[in-house]
């Protein structure tokens, strides 16, 4: 037989064979938190240990309570050494109490129990579970979080294997409130956010001018103005949403070097297009086109801040709220007294010009350090 | 979904805590019993396994491994050997342009894990570098026609037909055939090229055998045992077959022979539904315990968030557990990912059930569109007949 039908026969068989046969694998993990100290029980397939560890010592196709004993040091360093409870930079320190066994649905699990303790009482638990991951990406850990009464739970994979939760507890509007602020405080330290949007705003108070020698002429109403500066700000806003949203959600997903740097990339072409201009009136549609890289930026800021999965949506509105917010503030200080200099050289020369060559200077810097991976000056 | 999970996970986990843990009385006490190791089967993967490691990256010994544990997958019936077949590949899994060998097997890991669109994906890249590779454009064929792009997998069976034996073109059209409205000729065209063909391996008769069943199954022929027991003949071991003949044996109410055909089958969650449908329909003591044995089996593969089981749940929760709603929920996901004859007929039940028109809409925009010939499932949405409750 051609080795090819021999392949053909292997995968016609697993096609209609039910993939819904035994149950894949999984773990079940229970942590009590209480203060600085975590109680944990871990349940772990036999099946799976035998797998990594070997512990059917005789080869007689059965594991006994005796086989199982004689590998209970080497199962909880196995297991323990692929859990991090706590930040990397101080994780909490377990111990094992007892090891015993229970019958779940699909066979005999081994169950450890253990006790970690933390530096001080965290305010979010990060998790990060690597359990045969490597021997079985299809591998699932199954986690209860239990704190002041009440429960949680969560699901790690292969791909999902460090997850945080808040412990404080905090109300929903507390936390809507704490996300806020977190948006806030983000736009307003962000500084390639903030040079990107003064970038585009520095010519909203200013027409380009039909003199010769002249580029700019004041603009001639608030009204006018503003109405550009609205432009602006809500093709940004529009477009960062979208993509933060969608990062957030993990519908998509860019590495965060290429996002960082296109980042810088922009700041440096809004601040040319006021020295050269090229595109002026139209300025809302690079704020729309470069917006939807910011918000990939504002993402992976929320990632770090660990998302809640049981507020997800409110952790997300409520930190696109303080973005859009902090951003208001910004465009409320900036455009009354753009509006007042606009007339005079200070800010038609200097402001437009060599300020934005001194952003486009910074944002070059950026450029050069977050595609080349340099640490040069903080960003 | 989210919640819907996670609640599932809570109940998972309270049906876990119900059991105590223990330390068990006596060092001999068996705990768990594992799959033989002594049998050839195994001895092959321990040397293959060594191979691999000696060899990190290269993907013949790499390939070589993944596709035991796929067999072991078929044999055993356990989900865990598909994940070790993953872990083999770990160094090639995330990478598009993967040696053919390699893609070959990702393709049919994505797919035993309902990935179908990201197996199709895989099965792509590799006709583009080789139009004539025979087992993509078969697996290709048979993974559209599970997602009901018929057009598309008629085109691979038909750039088939000049590169394998009569038999698997023959069957891989028929399947398509049979559900678009030429089950007749697909069963004649079938059954005269398997009696005609000189020689047919055992894979090869299996599945055209069941493929016949299942046809006859469909249109209520009596013929549909004979060809049963002919697949059986020539694969008694496959267990996609031994469920099909059991769904047939069910709806010929001989819940007896389900339960002699299943005997102790216990492990393997698709066979152990048909055996709790047996024992209740012939009203055994056993069916309580066996009903809250998968109770548990399918709360477990929800809060992992697994979606290979949804058929088999629906069936489930309609048959065993009388709760039609949940029953129609989850048909209509399974839906979104399969649209094979097992699948529309599980929605046209527990649509009806549930009493919703939607899902009855449904069913004859399919019976329609396709012109699929299912009289059961067709008289369940006929229009003029109430929809119950």
């Amino acid at each position: 037989m051609k080795s090819w039908l021999a392949a053909l026969a292997m995968l016609l068989g697993v096609f209609v064979a039910p993939a819904h046969a035994h149950k894949p694998s999984d773990s079940y993990l229970t942590l009590s938190v209480k203060e600085d100290t975590i109680e944990g029980q871990w349940d772990i397939a036999l099946r799976d240990l035998d797998f990594a560890l070997g512990l059917d010592a005789n080869q007689d196709d059965a594991i006994t309570w005796g086989e199982v004993k004689a590998k209970h040091a080497d199962i909880a360093a196995y297991a323990l050494s692929r859990l991090r409870l706590g930040a990397a930079s101080a994780p909490c320190k377990k111990r094992v109490t007892e090891q015993l066994i229970d019958d779940h649905s699909d066979g005999a699990y081994s169950v450890l129990r253990f006790v970690a303790t933390c530096a001080a009482a965290p305010k979010s638990l990060t998790v990060d579970y690597r359990l045969f991951f490597d021997v079985d990406p299809q591998h699932r850990g199954l986690l209860r979080l239990d704190y002041q009464g009440a429960t949680r739970a969560g699901i790690f994979a292969a791909d999902k294997s460090e997850q945080s939760f808040t412990l404080s507890q905090s109300s929903r509007w507390e936390q809507f409130v704490d996300y806020g602020d977190e948006g806030v405080f983000h736009i307003w330290t962000g500084f390639d956010h903030v040079l990107f949007l003064l970038s585009l705003l520095l010519p909203a108070v200013l027409v380009r001018s039909q003199l010769p020698g002249r580029r700019w002429q004041p603009a001639d109403s608030f009204r006018a103005a503003l109405v550009d500066v609205v432009r602006v700000v809500t093709a940004f806003t529009v477009a960062h949403s979208i993509t933060l949203s969608l990062a957030a959600l993990s519908v998509v997903t860019l590495p965060s070097r290429w996002v960082e740097s296109a980042i810088a990339l922009s700041v440096v072409l809004a601040a040319l297009n006021n020295i050269w201009p090229v595109v002026y009136g139209k300025r809302w549609a690079i704020a729309f086109c470069f917006g939807l890289i910011h918000g990939f930026g504002f993402a992976s800021v929320l990632a770090d801040l660990g998302l809640p999965q049981e507020s997800l949506l409110i952790a997300l509105v409520a930190f696109n709220l303080g973005v859009e917010l902090g951003q208001l503030v910004i465009v409320g200080v900036f455009l009354p007294i753009a509006f007042r200099l606009r007339a005079t050289a200070f800010y038609q020369r200097v402001l437009v010009v060599y300020g934005s060559a001194a952003i486009a200077l910074i944002a070059s810097v950026w450029l050069i350090q977050r595609a080349l991976d340099l640490k040069l000056i903080r960003g | 979904m989210l919640r819907h999970l996670l609640g599932s996970l809570a109940i998972a986990f309270a049906a876990t805590a119900m059991a105590a843990p223990y330390i068990p009385a006596d060092d001999a006490q068996v705990l768990e019993r594992l799959p033989q190791r002594s049998v050839p089967q195994f001895r092959e993967l321990k040397v293959l396994r060594a191979a691999a490691a000696l060899a990190p990256d290269d993907p013949a010994p790499a390939v070589a491994l993944a596709a035991a544990y796929v067999r072991a997958s078929r044999v055993e019936g356990d989900p865990r050997f598909n994940g070790y077949a993953q872990a083999a590949l770990a160094r090639w899994w995330q990478d598009p342009e993967a040696p053919t060998p390699v893609l070959v097997l990702r393709a049919t890991i994505l797919q035993n894990r309902h990935e179908f669109d990201a197996a199709i994906a895989d099965l792509d890249r590799i006709l583009k570098r080789e139009p004539r590779h025979a087992q993509a454009l078969l697996t290709r064929a048979t993974v559209l026609t599970v997602r009901g792009r018929f057009a598309e997998a008629r085109a691979d069976c038909e750039r088939l037909a000049a590169l394998v034996p009569a038999i698997y073109a023959a069957t891989c059209t028929a399947a398509i055939d049979s559900v678009t409205g030429n089950a007749s000729r697909a069963y004649e065209t079938l059954r005269r090229t398997l009696d005609g063909a000189v020689r047919v391996d055992g894979a090869g008769r299996a599945w055209a055998e069941t493929l016949l069943a299942e046809i006859a199954h469909r249109r209520g022929d009596p013929a549909a045992e004979r060809h049963f027991r002919a697949a059986l003949d020539a694969d008694p071991s496959d267990l996609y077959l031994i469920g099909a003949y059991s769904d047939w044996l069910l709806d010929q109410r001989r819940a007896d022979d389900v339960i002699a055909l299943l005997g102790k089958e216990t492990r393997i969650d698709a066979l152990l539904l048909r055996l709790a449908l047996a024992q209740r329909a012939s009203g055994r003591a056993e069916a309580a315990a066996t009903i809250e044995t998968l109770r548990a089996r399918f709360e477990a593969s929800r809060a992992r968030g697994d979606s290979v089981h949804q058929r088999e749940n629906a069936r489930f929760e309609l048959a065993l557990n009388d709760d039609p709603r949940s029953a129609l929920a989850l048909a209509l996901d399974n839906w979104k990912l399969q649209r094979e004859p097992s699948d529309l007929r599980i929605l046209a039940e527990a649509g009806a059930a549930a009493g919703d028109l939607a899902a009855r809409d449904t069913v004859r925009r399919w019976l329609a569109e396709t012109g699929i010939e299912y009289p059961a499932v067709a008289r369940m949405v006929e229009p003029g007949t109430s929809v119950p409750k």
